[in-house]
């Protein structure tokens, strides 16, 4: 089933143009990466799906994205309620200088998902637990988020955006400051959030794109080139730029 | 080729040995202008905190008094204490005619008779007796016994006659001259008589200032700043305020007095030389100052915190007050101490608001007319009595201190609260 549907978003930083006619169907319930060089207009299309450009002055989205059927760039839309169904993870994870319980806590609470304190232990407890944090960190709920280690904060950060349940996750190079036993920790997570979000990550290493999505589309100056599933785009690609960026030749 | 490599490499570390030593010795000349500032202050300032007292034998006589047998607290209130008062001074020489009973008055502050019925108030069952009682010397005799008083000079060219010279030697020899801690310094209001001046006035006036200050710029200051940086869009509109806000913060303080003056004064009429027009006007002045300060800390809160918030759905106001605001709040509190400091030192512009007024009373509120700890050098460093001089250092200490712990809790506030983000 289809999840999200971009048709034709062109994307412009002032008067310079950095995504072309992106048209793009998403999956539902499957990892999707995006790949590419850098610049290539990769995390500008996914930060196009939560309306994180908005905070871009310059910034301007044209062309329809439909989540559910509803177009997210129509006026009607909400952002707020667009954020709570769409999650995201940073590709720095950035939680918030409070606590581990209040990292994960904060979204529950600013959309009113828990009516007592017992629920909402409830809710950090599954959220940490998906994220597969809870074990290590069970008995320091209450110190600070900042103190964690690298991965653990990136998978605080993953807590965090599943707390409110949302529909999509948007990764944005989540394991790129990572080192390598953190991030399989993540790309294990992922597997196993596919089950109940729809997750699309945008990934630099073609290896983890291979290794956690079933679709993939592969952008280059603002284009997408090829999109479809993981295995034909890094089998038997159609276009011949993509078969040079898999095999490493540029990028 | 390897040589010319040699010698350059030489030249490097050279010239990185004569930076050092410029910025040492920069460093060296700034710690000597410093000591060398502070050590003037502190050696003519101390002695400000010392009070001479001379002990004279007071005799409650009823009669001279006009209280009847057994009086009351009223009686005691309303008695007349000028003669017994100029009495005890003139006993100290028995053989002293009447210009020399004068002088021996003038060895005291006019504050004695105030001295010698707060003994009694103190104990009513002096009357009739004698006891010795501390009197506030004159500023004169104060200096001349902490030894700041040229005494060679010939007898015209100075306040202190040789007569008052020779029964306060006898004193001192005697040991009825006593040195105390100078308590009505801190607890008296100004006063044309050196002996008896303090800081209370200006002290007060300086804290009503400042809260007037703080009340006004703190919250307009960093709703400004919030605006400005979380919600202003970026045009040429925001940008010419922000220019002159920069402007703003440039204007020499003077021209803020005269705004007060014309404005606070003369349009809304205001009472004059009080800390609520002073506190105004030094507001203003203090606005851009915490502005920037608080803009400062706003950009320095790392984008990523307001991108995690936003994604999770926060709407910009929420992001700004749970995230944005809280974690730039050490370093707007920082700036806006510092900016109290500065306007605690100001001068120029209350000295237009007429709190360079003499007042001698000691202000209850804001509303009252008032000095301030500046202005109070100012007023005493103009006065020609000798006792002034080093009661402007010892309020030059009392003003620097009050700005040293202003910016010690600035740092503290800024080492404690800050938040380290990875």
């Amino acid at each position: 089933m289809i999840k999200i549907k971009a048709k034709d978003v062109d994307v412009f930083y002032g008067k310079k143009q950095a995504l072309f006619n992106i048209s793009l169907d998403i999956e539902e319930n499957q990892v999707t990466a995006l790949i590419g060089p850098s610049g290539c207009g990769k995390s500008t299309f996914l930060r196009c799906l939560n309306r994180m450009n908005d905070v871009i002055d310059i910034c301007s989205v044209k062309g329809e994205i439909l989540i559910n059927d509803f177009n997210i760039n129509d006026k009607s839309c909400d952002v707020v309620r667009l954020r709570e169904k769409i999650g995201m993870v940073f590709q720095k994870p950035n939680p918030f200088p409070k606590t581990l319980y209040e990292n994960v806590s904060y979204g529950p609470t600013i959309h009113g998902m828990a009516q007592s304190k017992q629920e909402m232990d409830e809710i950090v407890e599954t959220s940490l637990k998906k994220a597969a944090l809870w074990e290590e960190v069970k008995d320091r709920l209450h110190e600070p988020g900042t103190g964690l280690s690298g991965g653990q904060q990136q998978r605080l950060c993953i807590a965090r955006a599943i707390s409110v349940r949302p529909e999509v996750i948007l990764m944005d190079e989540p394991c790129s400051a990572l080192d390598p036993i953190a991030t399989a920790q993540i790309e294990e997570l992922i597997d196993e959030l596919k089950k109940e979000h729809t997750i699309i990550i945008v990934t630099h290493s073609m290896a983890q794109a291979a290794r956690v999505s079933q679709n993939t589309g592969f952008f280059h100056l603002g284009q997408l080139i090829e999109h479809g599933s993981t295995d034909k785009i890094f089998k038997n690609p159609d276009n011949t730029k993509t078969q040079d960026y898999i095999t490493g030749r540029f990028g | 080729m390897n040589k010319n490599k040699e010698q350059l490499l030489n030249k490097r570390y050279k010239a990185e040995q004569r930076f050092r030593l410029y910025g040492q010795s920069a460093i060296f000349m700034a710690l000597l202008f410093l000591t060398i500032f502070i050590f003037k202050i502190f050696s003519t300032g101390y002695s400000a905190f010392q009070k001479t007292w001379l002990i004279v034998p007071v005799t409650f006589d009823a009669e001279l008094m006009m209280l009847e047998q057994n009086p009351s607290k009223e009686d005691i209130q309303d008695a007349d204490y000028y003669d017994i008062a100029l009495k005890s001074m003139a006993d100290l020489d028995l053989n002293a005619n009447e210009d020399q009973e004068n002088e021996l008055k003038r060895m005291v502050s006019y504050f004695f008779e105030k001295e010698i019925k707060n003994e009694l108030l103190n104990d009513p069952s002096l009357i009739g007796k004698t006891k010795e009682v501390y009197l506030t010397a004159s500023d004169d005799l104060d200096q001349v016994f902490k030894g700041n008083y040229p005494r060679d000079l010939p007898e015209d060219q100075r306040r202190v006659s040789d007569y008052q010279l020779k029964i306060f030697d006898q004193l001192v020899a005697n040991g009825k001259v006593e040195s105390k801690f100078n308590i009505s310094f801190f607890t008296n209001a100004d006063s044309r008589e050196a002996e008896l001046a303090g800081i209370a006035s200006s002290f007060m006036g300086s804290i009503f200032s400042i809260l007037v200050c703080l009340m006004i710029a703190f919250p307009v200051a960093v709703l400004a700043a919030i605006y400005l940086e979380e919600f202003a869009p970026k045009n040429r509109f925001t940008d010419f305020i922000e220019v002159n806000i920069n402007n703003l913060a440039a204007v020499p303080s003077i021209v803020f007095g005269l705004l007060g003056l014309g404005v606070l004064l003369a349009i809304f009429q205001l009472p004059r030389s009080t800390p609520l027009v002073g506190g105004i006007t030094l507001s203003l002045m203090t606005l851009p100052t915490i502005i920037i300060a608080a803009r400062a800390s706003l950009k320095a809160v790392p984008p990523s915190i307001r991108e995690a918030a936003l994604a999770m759905g926060a709407s910009r106001m929420q992001t700004t007050m749970h995230h944005t605001v809280p974690l730039s709040m050490p370093g707007t509190l920082s700036g806006t101490i510092i900016g109290l400091a500065q306007a605690l030192g100001e001068t120029a512009p209350l000295i237009l608001i007429g709190m360079v007024a003499f007042v001698n009373t000691i202000p209850g509120s804001p509303m009252d007319p008032a000095a301030s700890l500046p202005v109070q050098i100012y007023i005493w460093a103009e006065s020609a009595e000798r006792g002034f001089v080093e009661k402007v250092s010892a309020c030059i200490m009392v003003l620097l201190g009050f700005l040293i712990t202003m910016n010690l809790f600035a740092q503290i506030i800024r080492h404690k609260f800050e938040k380290k983000w990875s």
